[in-house]
This record gives structure tokens, sequence and C-alpha cells, in this order.
């Protein structure tokens, strides 16, 4: 399981559209072997397919697929976008931050979702997501919610 | 009771709902079988309740069980008001 290690989180990237930030995310899982790049493919196409309902909270989406569209390890990645973009959710856009979720069938991907979860379910932290332009400050933030 | 969470693909965000709501059922001393999948699934299968993100209520117009919307999945407030609207 690889949860937002250093080579998998960038801070103010300047993307235009939905499908660049889901593809920029996804980038990061494959440039680390985490998924193959068919599945950067299938997370954009669910998003065409079904809508921006992985736009979950204000501000933050999760774009992800299938564990059979290409997922070698159980992973999230982490962009920081410079500029909010509109996926076209009516209550939580424009997103800001961005979490590519690399879904796989195992027993990790309830541990790495149960993680997010811990990151994302305080309000603080979200912020702090939005403000942090370090790695450092990342794993200052992740150091603390484990303590 | 059953409770359905439902999202495209009930891979990832449906999971996340599902976890948060059972941990919003515990405070609330509620039991349910708490479940999550994906949209067209839910189609064919009858909870009695629905939990879902507005975009996904309105493909599911229409459904005979009853439908609560959550915008925030890591609210666990708006989930808690959620379900009390419904309970009560």
């Amino acid at each position: 399981m690889k949860f937002l290690e250093k080579n998998l989180v960038e801070f103010n990237v300047d993307v235009t559209s939905p499908d660049e930030a889901i593809r920029a995310a996804g980038k990061l899982l494959v440039g680390e072997g985490l998924v193959e790049e068919g599945y950067v493919d299938a997370m954009v196409q669910s998003y065409h397919e079904n809508g921006p309902y992985f736009v979950l909270a204000p501000q933050i989406a999760l774009p992800h697929a299938r564990p059979e569209d290409g997922v070698i390890e159980a992973s999230v990645s982490f962009l920081q976008l410079a500029n909010p973009i509109v996926f076209g959710s009516a209550s939580n856009d424009p997103v800001k931050l961005v979490f590519a979720l690399g879904a796989s069938s195992s027993n990790e991907h309830l541990e790495i979702l149960q993680k997010l979860m811990t990151l994302l379910n305080n309000q603080e932290n979200v912020q702090k997501l939005m403000d942090i332009t370090s790695y450092t400050e990342m794993e200052q933030l992740l150091g603390g919610m484990e303590s | 009771m059953k409770i359905l969470c439902v999202c495209g693909l009930g891979q990832g965000t449906s999971l996340i709902l599902r976890m948060n709501v059972d941990n919003v059922l515990r405070q609330l001393g509620i039991q349910a079988d708490v479940d999550n999948t994906d949209v067209s699934s839910a189609s064919s299968e009858r909870p009695d309740l629905i939990i879902t993100s507005n975009e996904l209520a309105e493909s599911l117009s229409g459904h005979p069980s009853k439908i609560v919307i959550v915008n925030n999945y890591f609210d666990l407030n708006e989930i808690k008001e959620a379900l009390e609207s419904h309970f009560n």
C-alpha cells in the first residue's frame, strides 16, 4: 500500500480542466508503478459516464476506477491545484484538492480508505491541505494524524 | 432496516460513505444492515433507504426506496442530520 508518499504528492499544480486534473493525479500513480496507464483512461471515462459524484466533499475530488481496470497496488496520490477547477458538482465545486485512488480488491483497499477518511473527516486537515506548500508540511500533517 | 450507499462504480466513494454511515448509526444507537453498490445495481435493489450524492439521486429518481442525499461525505454532522431526518 502506498499512501501519499513523497513521489505521489504535488503542490500548486496548474491544470485547466477536470480531465487534465484526473490525468495529472493518475500519472503520479503510473510513475510509481502502482497502476497501469489504462487505469488513468478508465478514471477519465468513469467521470464522463457517471458524472462528478466523486467530488465527495467541498473542493475535494476522489477520481478512481475499478480494480480490474489496472490496479497493481492499493494507492492514493494527491494534487493541490493552483487554480480551482469546476467539475460540474452542484454542491461541491470548485475542486482544489484531487486524490487519485488506486482501488484494489484486497483488504488494503479498506485500510487505505480508512486512512483517507481519518485525514479528511477533520476540517482542519482539509484547510491545511489547501495551504501547505511542501512535502515536509505534508509529513507533519500525516504524522500528527497517526499519533 | 437495510441501507444502501450508492456511487458510480460501487468501489471507493460509496465505501467511504458506508463507513461514515456506520459510524453515525453507531452514535445514534441504530441497528441497520448497511451495504454499498454502484448506481446500476442499485436500481434493481429494494433497500429501505438509499444514501447517495445529489447527482446520482437524479439518476435514481423513480426508485421505490426512500432516497437521502448527502453532499459532503466527510461531514459526519451532515450525515447524522440526514439520517435523523429520516428516522424522526
